[in-house]
Order: structure tokens, then sequence, then C-alpha cells
């Protein structure tokens, strides 16, 4: 087993544990450092295959600007409460995702299983590793920068713009308006959890049948 | 035995089916989002490892664009939660209905 392989498999384990720890984990707090383990092994696996670049950014972006986000708006909402997993809101939902989890995850491996290695043809593009005069190898962001750079340039400027609509979208809905801020319509099918509640529902659906006949 | 692109594919299938499990089973936003940056991260992994088995430079710059469109949806995301928390309590997926049409 070579040391490139060893490496994947050691960042894969950290990748699914963290993935599972997400899910999985009963306080949003939680999952959010669990997410942080994924990221940070999916960018060993960048390491791995020489994404040199794209693995400093998968920590500095994702780790360090993404996730501390997501905390922040956890802490500043107070909703790190712990949501009970045992229980399911709707009858039968998670026996369907995990039902449609296992049969995306079933068609995804049929198809890597179907095809035979990777298509393409990788012995004509080699040859971009390399400097054709002086012969060195390009550093990968060299590479990434000329190729986003030139070829992607329009793209790169529309994801500016991108970001730009994202942030003043953000402040826009999350200033605080002056006066009092208008009531939500009230919804009665989701008002509350309780059994009462719940007879209400029914009764207002049986009603709602019997006006439609 | 050597690393092929072919590892990377069942690593990001295995990761993206936990990230859709996880979308459809949980009921905080807020972990809901996490779950979809574990199905985007899972196609970055696809896209690193192809780019590294056809050698083709594509791939990381594609990578490149997701990161920056996941930090914007993250965004719009995180102001639509806190939207609607300043209104009414509770976060779940439920309480989030209100936004239908």
């Amino acid at each position: 087993m070579s040391l490139q392989l060893f490496s994947f498999l050691l960042a894969g384990l950290i990748v699914l544990t963290g993935a599972l720890g997400v899910v999985f984990a009963r306080n949003p707090v939680h999952a959010a450092l669990f997410l942080i383990q994924t990221l940070f092994g999916v960018a060993v696996e960048f390491l791995v295959v020489e994404a040199h670049f794209l693995a400093a950014i998968q920590v500095i972006v994702y780790a360090g600007a993404i996730v501390i986000l997501f905390l922040f708006v956890i802490m500043l909402l107070g909703v790190d409460t712990a949501e009970n997993l045992r229980v399911d809101p709707l009858v039968g939902q998670r026996f369907a995702a995990i039902i449609t989890g296992g049969a995306i995850l079933g068609l995804l491996l049929a198809v890597i299983n179907s095809v035979d290695g990777v298509t393409g043809n990788p012995a004509s593009l080699r040859a971009v590793d390399q400097n054709s005069i002086t012969g060195e190898t390009i550093p990968n962001i060299n590479q990434l920068a000329e190729t986003v750079f030139t070829t992607h340039v329009f793209a790169f400027e529309v994801t500016g713009l991108l970001l730009t609509v994202a942030v003043v979208g953000a402040v826009v809905m999350a200033r605080r308006i002056p006066g009092a801020l208008q009531p939500l319509p009230d919804i009665p099918a989701l008002g509350g959890s309780d059994d009462e509640d719940s007879d209400v529902d029914a009764d207002v659906e049986d009603v709602d049948v019997a006006g439609e006949a | 035995m050597e690393l092929t692109p072919t590892y990377y594919l069942i690593l990001s299938a295995l990761l993206f089916s936990i990230g859709s499990v996880g979308l459809l089973v949980r009921r905080n936003p807020l972990v809901m989002f996490m779950c979809v940056e574990l199905m985007l991260n899972a196609v970055n992994l696809t896209f690193v490892g192809l780019a590294w088995g056809l050698n083709d430079i594509g791939g990381q710059v594609a990578v490149f664009f997701v990161m920056v469109v996941a930090a914007a949806e993250v965004v719009v995301g995180l102001a639509i939660v806190v939207a609607i928390m300043k209104r009414r309590d509770g976060a779940t997926a439920d309480d989030l209905s209100v936004l239908r049409g």
C-alpha cells in the first residue's frame, strides 16, 4: 500500500466519521464542530492529489469563515438547544429518507462500477504540468491562476458580482427595521406539537373535505 | 495498491449520500445547511479526484467557483434564518413553511 493510498484512507475515515457526526449530533454546535472535522479531512484529500491551493482555501474559507458564520448564528439566535432525534416528526419520514439515501448511494456506486476508470485522454494533457521551454514543473497554484485569469476570467468577474449581491442581500434581510415588526400569520396546521392541536387540525381537515363534497 | 480516481468517486458517493440523508432527516435549518455543505464537498472531491486523474486543471477551477457559490449561499441562507428568528420562535423547518408563496 502506497503512502498516497494510506493518506487517502486515513483522511477518508476522518471525513466519513465527521459527516456521520454532523447528521447524528443532537446539538447544532457539535454538528458544526463535526463539520470542521469533515472539512479538514477533505482538505487533506486535496493535498493527497496535489491540489495545494484548494486545500489552503478549504481550510481558510470553509473552516475559517463558513463554519464560524454557522457558529456565530447559532450563538446569536440561541438555537443551540439539543434536538430530540428519537421522535420522528413526520411518521415514516426518517425511513423514507434512509431509503432515498441508500438509493442515491446505490445508483452512484453502480455508475462508478460500470465505468472502467476515468475516461478521456490523460496522455495528451500530461504536458500541461511542465513548461515546454525550461522543462520545469509548474506549481499547482500557477496553473490554477493562469486558467482562472485567462480562460475563466468572465466567470471570475461574475463570481465577484455574485458575492457582492449576496453581501448586500444579507444586510438587507438581517437589518433592523424601525418600528414594530408585523407578526407573521399563524398557521393552524403547524401551531403546536401537543395532541390537542392535532385533534383540532384533524377536525379542520374534515370540515374542508365536507365542504368540497 | 495504488490510489486511483475511483477511490475518490466512492468516497464522494458515500459523503453525498450521508449529506442527503441528513438533509432529509434533520429539522434544524442550520444543520440542514451543514448537510448541504457536506454534499457540496462531496462534489468538490469528485472534481479534484478527476482533475488529478485526467491531469486537467479545469476540475480545480470548478472547485474554486463551487466554494465561492457555497459561501454566498450560506450568507444568504443564514440571513433568512436570522430574519425569521427575529419574528418567530423556533427554528425547525416546519416553522419556515410560512415562506411559501
